[in-house]
């Protein structure tokens, strides 16, 4: 498969002198779910910011496609931790997934794309209603809806489902598999669940804390077909997550208690 | 109904302190007097044309202030510098009681319409000033980053994130605007005396004659006008701007 993303020596310095993510060099693959996993604060987000072109990067090049990220590229969408604040409330469920495709297709496309990205989800019923009648659950799926309506060739998720219950998670998990494995877009998924990482991804970036650096780059060797209970049980998975944890305690400042 | 109960109370006290003697009946007529006094005065066009004029001037007031105090909210808000160098100036003015204004305009532009339109909108512009910038600080930042990401420029991000977002608190401000600029508008026709309206007529209700009847009746209608503008705004903010909140 081709490269469809290069970080190069990616570093971001915040005003004030806070060095967020420091000579961070990774490629990803067209097709490719690839988790980033690291500790809370770690400069996670920072990185994403970059990739979709919503900061410019102190230092080192962030390139899709080959060629180098200005601004925010087309055919990216996003999907923020903050479900809550990222919809827009004076619109409704399928204004809101509608959004991102006006000026880019027509009215009649749009709703259509719309409708199958909601029913996608499971919300076509809900098309009417406004994110705030929603369930937090619910809200993540407009949002997730809307970011697939876009059809874009890269999906940045931001901790998508850190804000949503364990029983809601593991259905968004669960559904982000099933749109990953059916319209194969790539995606690039940030969390600090160190489980959540190796269930989801093809692949896992383990970063530092902060400012972020890469650890390691583990492929994931588990089956496609990934299933709550089995996956979470097999040896692979196990082995993986302990391998995953010990790097990231490495680095974990010694008076932390949580692994 | 609970409302309505208040104020048929409100009219049988006020009824009934008139017949006890504990206030002269020429100082402050009972309703007795003074609601079928109201109902021939709201057959009479002169009043008539007085509510009109007044219920005019008020409407162009607000329009004007609308129209100038958003987008200059908009612009004070979003260019840092501008909203700084005009701070002084704004709090200068703001404290300014627009009916202290009445001689400078009566000089200026004459007794007429304009004045009480000009006085209502200088003390109308500020709430909706006022509420447009704080509206523009409190745009989520991440509405703003959500739009951006899916490719949305600097025009689409103003007319489609940050309009819908200020506009509810704009409308609030748009909300005492209105009382206020109603206030305004009626101190005016008081004050200036040329230019008709619902002040024009109590205060000549007011004078030689003293038909306190005529003026009460008039300070209902001023009354009921300042609550029917209220109610209707208040049900523009809950029909549009509630977004389906519970």
């Amino acid at each position: 498969m081709s490269t469809m993303l290069e970080l190069a020596g990616l570093r971001h310095v915040y005003r004030g002198g806070h060095a967020a993510v420091d000579s961070l060099s990774f490629t990803v693959d067209g097709g490719e779910l690839s988790c980033i996993v690291g500790p809370s604060g770690c400069g996670k987000s920072t990185l994403l910011r970059a990739v979709a072109g919503l900061i410019a990067p102190t230092g080192g090049e962030v390139l899709l496609h080959g060629s180098p990220v200005r601004g925010v590229p087309e055919e990216l969408a996003v999907v923020f931790q903050d479900y809550s604040r990222s919809l827009f409330p004076w619109l409704t469920v399928q204004s809101n997934v509608e959004f991102p495709l006006r000026g880019r297709a027509t009215r009649a496309e749009r709703r259509e794309l719309a409708w199958s990205a909601l029913k996608q989800v499971g919300l076509a019923d809900a098309a009417h209603k406004h994110p705030q009648q929603l369930s937090g659950g619910m809200q993540q799926r407009v949002a997730l809806a809307r970011a697939l309506a876009y059809r874009p060739a890269l999906l940045l998720l931001d901790e998508p489902f850190a804000s949503v219950d364990a029983q809601t998670r593991f259905e968004l998990e669960d559904l982000l598999l099933r749109v990953h494995a059916e319209q194969g877009t790539t995606m690039l998924l940030v969390t600090h669940d160190i489980d959540e990482s190796v269930y989801l991804g093809d692949r896992v970036l383990v970063l530092s804390s902060s400012p972020a650096r890469l650890l390691a780059d583990l492929p994931v060797h588990l089956p496609a077909e990934r299933d709550q209970i089995t996956t979470r049980e097999s040896e692979t998975f196990v082995e993986l997550r302990t391998e995953v944890a010990r790097l990231l305690r490495g680095v974990a400042a010694p008076v932390s208690v949580s692994p | 109904m609970r409302g309505l109960a208040g104020i048929v109370l409100l009219l049988l006290g006020w009824e009934a302190a008139v017949r006890a003697g504990a206030v002269p009946a020429e100082y402050l007529p009972p309703p007795s007097v003074v609601l079928p006094q109201l109902l021939a005065m709201l057959t009479d066009p002169g009043f008539q044309l007085a509510v009109v004029a007044t219920v005019l001037s008020w409407a162009i007031a607000l329009a004007v202030a609308t129209g100038i105090a958003v987008p200059a909210g908009l612009l004070l808000a979003s260019v840092p510098w501008l909203r700084v160098a005009s701070r002084t100036v704004v709090e200068f003015l703001r404290p300014i009681p627009a009916v202290a204004l009445v001689p400078l305009l009566v000089v200026a532009v004459g007794g007429g319409p304009a004045t009480k339109i000009g006085l209502a909108v200088f003390a109308g512009l500020w709430p909706i000033l006022f509420n447009t910038i704080y509206a523009f600080d409190e745009i989520e930042p991440l509405h703003v980053d959500t739009a951006r990401a899916f490719g949305a420029g600097r025009v689409r991000v103003l007319t489609e994130v940050a309009l819908p977002s200020v506009a509810p608190f704009v409308l609030t401000g748009v909300r005492l605007s209105a009382a206020i600029g109603l206030a305004v508008v009626i101190s005016a026709e008081m004050l200036t005396g040329a230019s008709g309206g619902i002040g024009q007529f109590i205060l000549a209700a007011a004078s030689g004659a003293t038909r306190m009847d005529r003026v009460l009746a008039g300070v209902v209608v001023a009354g009921v006008l300042g609550y029917v503008i209220n109610a209707g705004l208040e049900r523009l903010h809950r029909n549009y701007f509630d977004w389906g909140a519970a």
